[in-house]
């Protein structure tokens, strides 16, 4: 049987994965997907605790947690596809209107 | 139950090898994939691996008897929301020549400030208690779950819904043209 500590240390990578890559890239739509990865890394945890613990609730929340991913996705490359029709690009340096 | 199953049979200990070499190479498909969305220089490239990466998550969720969000996995990630990236990039014509890049000082800060984030975490795994898994456990079936969601979580449920459709209103007023009568 596979150890809890797998899946954590497993989870822990792909989160920080997600998060170097929010580091790491200009691209809004990559961004984005990073913030798909780290949304997952997430669910893995919370699916593999709730099998664990012999506990439905927390694939209860995974499954909400993806309709949040589902709405911030729509809600968000549709901002996206505004700002490419305003700037002609998805380069995120370029939104420095709102900086002080 | 572990030391019960070491007993048992060679049976169970062939199937756990099993299972556990396929959590190994899902990991290892899932890591790798997931190094290649931040890595490759195509967007187009990005999404197609992102999709490797939430299959082997997929597999995962089978590995942990959930069938139901294995099935709602699939069909949310790989068959709405890489759907919508997929579109996007190329109603935005983005490729290779057009990708902005950051300078590699930002670059080599951005990858050792993730390895420090990855040390912290794994460091606060550290002397957790270890626990076992469920033999058998059915509550990931569409059953069970579908008893617990209607009942327990049944009002959460239905905002949930409400959500979903503010958000899809949220997406068509900002698709919308600006200009009355100007479809660009």
């Amino acid at each position: 049987m596979i150890p809890i500590e797998y899946y954590l240390w497993l989870s822990a990578v792909l989160f920080t994965i997600g998060v170097m890559g929010v580091l790491y890239r200009r691209n809004a739509i990559i961004i984005f997907m990073c913030i798909e990865l780290m949304l997952n890394a997430v669910n893995l945890v919370m699916v593999a605790f709730s099998n664990y613990l012999n506990d439905s609730s927390g694939q209860v929340f995974v499954f909400f947690i993806m309709a949040v991913a589902a709405a911030e996705v729509a809600v968000g490359l549709a901002i996206l596809v505004v700002m490419y029709r305003n700037t002609k690009t998805t380069d995120i340096d370029i939104l420095n209107q709102l900086k002080w | 139950m572990l030391s019960n199953n070491r007993k048992n049979s060679v049976i169970t200990n062939n199937y756990s090898a099993v299972t556990l070499n396929l959590f190994y190479f899902l990991s290892f498909l899932a890591v790798l994939s997931a190094l290649l969305v931040v890595f490759s220089k195509n967007p187009v490239h990005s999404v197609l691996y992102l999709i490797i990466t939430f299959f082997s998550i997929g597999g995962h969720y089978l590995l942990l008897n959930a069938e139901f969000l294995f099935v709602v996995h699939i069909i949310v990630y790989a068959g709405a929301i890489m759907v919508l990236f997929l579109y996007v990039i190329m109603l935005l014509n983005l490729n290779k020549e057009t990708e902005p890049h950051k300078s590699n000082l930002l670059k080599v800060a951005a990858t050792i400030c993730g390895g420090l984030f990855l040390i912290i975490l794994v460091g606060s795994l550290k002397g957790a208690e270890s626990m076992i898994q469920v033999q058998n456990s059915n509550i990931g079936y569409v059953k069970n779950l579908g008893m617990v969601l209607f009942n327990e979580f049944m009002l959460p449920f239905e905002i949930s819904s409400v959500l979903l459709l503010a958000a899809m209103v949220g997406a068509v007023m900002l698709g919308k043209s600006e200009k009355p009568g100007v479809n660009n």
